[in-house]
């Protein structure tokens, strides 16, 4: 099932085991600020890693996921469930529409023309009367999941929390072992040689731009979810730089990397909060001596010492 | 030449042994009460509010914990006037760090943003930075004290006084968020209840801008008569030194809705001067304000203390008394009956002498309006102002009645 090799089975046991202990030993809600990172940064994998398009607004799709998972849930009062879908499917819609413009180029072009689609969408949430413009949509009640699950309470928040991660994580995993993913690692290596064997591979792009798009969405809508406000923060440019981060320190075209990188970069954020501006001077030299030195990313390089697929 | 990956990583781990340990990042012993100061120390809000407000409160606590065997920490942290960012850092403090009172909290989309927070964990919450009076008014708390100044404050001294002046039309500079929408609207409506007129408003991005032109161009295009700057700190001071440098200030008087004495130090009073502002502390008001601030200069030279650092000492050293009446465990265990007694307790201290806190959680300071100093008249460091009106506390706030907070009984 799933297409996990057997040193994938063992990674993929090893990390449930460790989303399952650690809320009884680290602070709960730091640990789903992780989770909802590394799926948002899975999902950045997908298109970076397996299609080889690098993505500079993907913010916009996180974002607007948040704003409407948060507003859904504070002026329509719906389920925390449907709240959270809307939010993976506004960042679907938005994917489609800035996708089928932006897929047309490839390498710096398609970085520029999804940034700059990116800030357009940035603009329009700081001007759009619903989204409270700098204020951000506040007071957001965690509400029920599918009408009796109270998620006031962090624990239970984090469960559901973690079984989205997991359900992201196993859906991006699908994806890439499956014969369509295997088509997109086919473009990624020769785009000419796929066209040339009969495949439309804009539409692969295309398909493959919304899922990663939908499931930024998801992970936007239940960061907002978690923390009951849903800001401006998640919409600018800089979230766009921290994904790159996140999946380039972790291992970037590893199944497991975005995970790793998004329990590296939330904890430096976390631990060195007190720290000041130093975090982001720290965060640049790490990203630094990564490039430089560790270029497959944390995974990526325990992957080839081991001679693994991770 | 090309760097192996080996030369990297001995570079790395060398300068890694040199870097001394992180101070802060101690885990201090645990104390009874813990008091967190969250604020802005690296944006716009860092001279208004930073390192300054952590510092009087510490004086706070060293000039009445320590005589009273009360073992109190007070720990910071940076917002950078995020208000998600901001939320996660007071969860935090409250779940894992145990912090009893939040302190300071400017911006206030942020202090509106950890309002809920708050209460939804029963603590206690003494604002001094931030101004929008939606704080006390229709999102007041039973968690929370809005301690020194708010917008219906500054609005009625400074701009009642502009008006009083002949200054019948306004246009705005507008901080876009919280603060500024409510400052403008405030002075908005008492300008419109003086008579007057308001031509236009102009509201940036907030925070990140520095470049005012255009919108000071249009300011001048209104032909109004007062230009109302609603917003703060680095943004003032960038938008004053634009008036100055565009002329506009021989045009239109300037009304700087906020403005605090570490502006002014900022700004020069060769800009500054004939500026009018209100504060509810000066450090020369009175023999009191100048042993209050003789005390902390030294501690923060290049910043002395205004009225929201004076807030933070004189909150944290009403906080510590009610601890101390009703004893700690007590004041930890619940934030609403800790609030209450602060409110029941009469309040005096050096700053802000004897005050009163509403029952909607506003404390009822003194308002001073000052007019800055022309250079020839300063005739030390830090010697700024010239008291123009002082309104007592209770003329000052907006009357208990118009705010709509839940807390009010009609």
């Amino acid at each position: 099932m799933f297409g996990f090799s057997r040193p994938q089975w063992i990674a993929f046991l090893v990390m449930v085991a460790l989303i399952v202990v650690s809320p009884f030993v680290l602070y709960p809600v730091f640990l789903m600020r992780v989770l909802c990172a590394a799926l948002f940064a899975c999902a950045f994998n997908l298109m970076l890693g397996y299609v080889g398009l690098l993505s500079f607004g993907h913010a916009a799709f996180f974002g607007m996921g948040s704003y409407v998972t948060a507003w859904t849930m504070k002026f329509w009062h719906l389920d925390a469930f449907f709240a959270m879908a809307l939010g993976g499917l506004t960042g679907a819609a938005l994917g489609l529409v800035l996708g089928y413009l932006a897929i047309r180029r490839s390498g710096i072009y398609f970085a520029m023309i999804t940034l700059a689609l990116a800030q357009m969408v940035y603009f329009f949430c700081l001007e759009a009367p619903f989204t409270g413009g700098e204020d951000g949509i506040q007071q957001v009640p965690r509400g029920h999941l599918f009408g009796f699950i109270d998620l006031s309470n962090d624990m239970t928040m984090y469960w559901v929390v973690a079984a989205v991660f997991l359900g992201g994580f196993l859906m991006i995993h699908r994806i890439i072992h499956s014969p369509f993913g295997q088509v997109l690692k086919g473009i990624r290596e020769n785009e000419p040689r796929a066209t040339s064997l009969g495949y439309r591979t804009d539409d692969y792009k295309l398909i493959a731009f919304v899922l990663s798009c939908g499931l930024s969405g998801l992970a936007g809508g239940t960061k907002a979810l978690v923390f009951g406000i849903a800001t401006l923060t998640d919409v600018h440019y800089s979230t766009s730089g921290e994904v790159v981060l996140t999946t380039l320190l972790g291992g970037l075209g590893t199944v497991f990397g975005p995970a790793m990188g998004a329990l590296i970069v939330m904890s430096m954020e976390n631990y060195l909060a007190q720290a000041g501006a130093w975090v982001t001077v720290i965060q640049g030299g790490i990203f630094m001596l990564c490039v430089l030195a560790f270029r497959r990313g944390v995974i990526g390089e325990i992957a080839n010492w081991r001679k693994l697929t991770l | 030449m090309t760097l192996s990956r080996r030369s990297i990583l001995t570079a790395a781990a060398a300068s890694a042994l040199t870097v001394p340990a992180l101070p802060r990042l101690a885990h201090a012993q645990s104390a009874a009460i813990k008091i967190g100061v969250l604020n802005d120390q690296s944006g716009p809000y860092t001279n208004t509010g930073g390192a300054t407000s952590v510092i009087c409160a510490k004086q706070a606590v060293q000039e009445f914990a320590t005589a009273q065997g009360l073992s109190v920490e007070v720990i910071s942290a940076d917002h950078q006037n995020k208000p998600d960012l901001a939320v996660s850092i007071v969860r935090q403090w409250f779940d894992r760090d145990g912090v009893d009172m939040l302190l300071d909290v400017p911006t206030s989309s942020v202090a509106l943003a950890v309002q809920s927070v708050v209460r939804e964990k029963n603590k206690v919450y003494l604002n001094s930075g931030a101004a929008s009076s939606a704080l006390t008014g229709e999102q007041c708390s039973p968690n929370f004290i809005h301690w020194t100044y708010d917008t219906f404050m500054l609005a009625k001294s400074t701009g009642g006084a502009m008006v009083k002046a002949g200054g019948t039309s306004w246009y705005f500079l507008t901080a876009d968020y919280a603060f500024g929408k409510q400052l403008q609207s405030d002075t908005s409506d008492l300008v419109k209840a003086a008579g007057g007129t308001v031509a236009g408003a102009s509201q940036y991005p907030f925070p990140g801008t520095t470049d005012f032109s255009s919108f000071l161009v249009q300011a001048q295009a209104s032909k109004a008569k007062v230009i109302g700057l609603a917003n703060a700190g680095g943004d003032t001071v960038n938008s004053i030194k634009q008036i100055n440098e565009f002329g506009i200030n021989k045009t239109m008087k300037v009304a700087a809705l906020l403005m605090f004495v570490t502006d002014v130090h900022a700004l020069g009073l060769d800009v500054a001067a004939g500026l009018n502002l209100t504060e509810s502390f000066y450090w020369d008001l009175n023999d009191k304000t100048r042993a209050f601030t003789n005390r902390v200069k030294d501690k923060t030279p290049k910043n002395w203390p205004n009225m929201v650092h004076a807030g933070c000492y004189s909150a944290t050293l009403h906080y510590l008394k009610t601890v101390h009446d009703m004893g700690a465990a007590e004041a930890k265990k619940d934030g609403v009956a800790t609030i209450s007694r602060m409110k029941a307790m009469p309040v005096e201290d050096d700053c802000f002498g004897k005050t009163t806190i509403r029952e909607d959680g506003r404390n009822l300071t003194p308002a001073y309006l000052f007019e800055v100093k022309k250079p020839s008249e300063s005739k030390g460091p830090w010697d700024y102002f010239k008291q123009v009106v002082h309104t007592p506390g209770e003329a000052a706030y907006r009357p208990l009645a118009d705010g709509h907070c839940s807390l009010v009984k009609a």
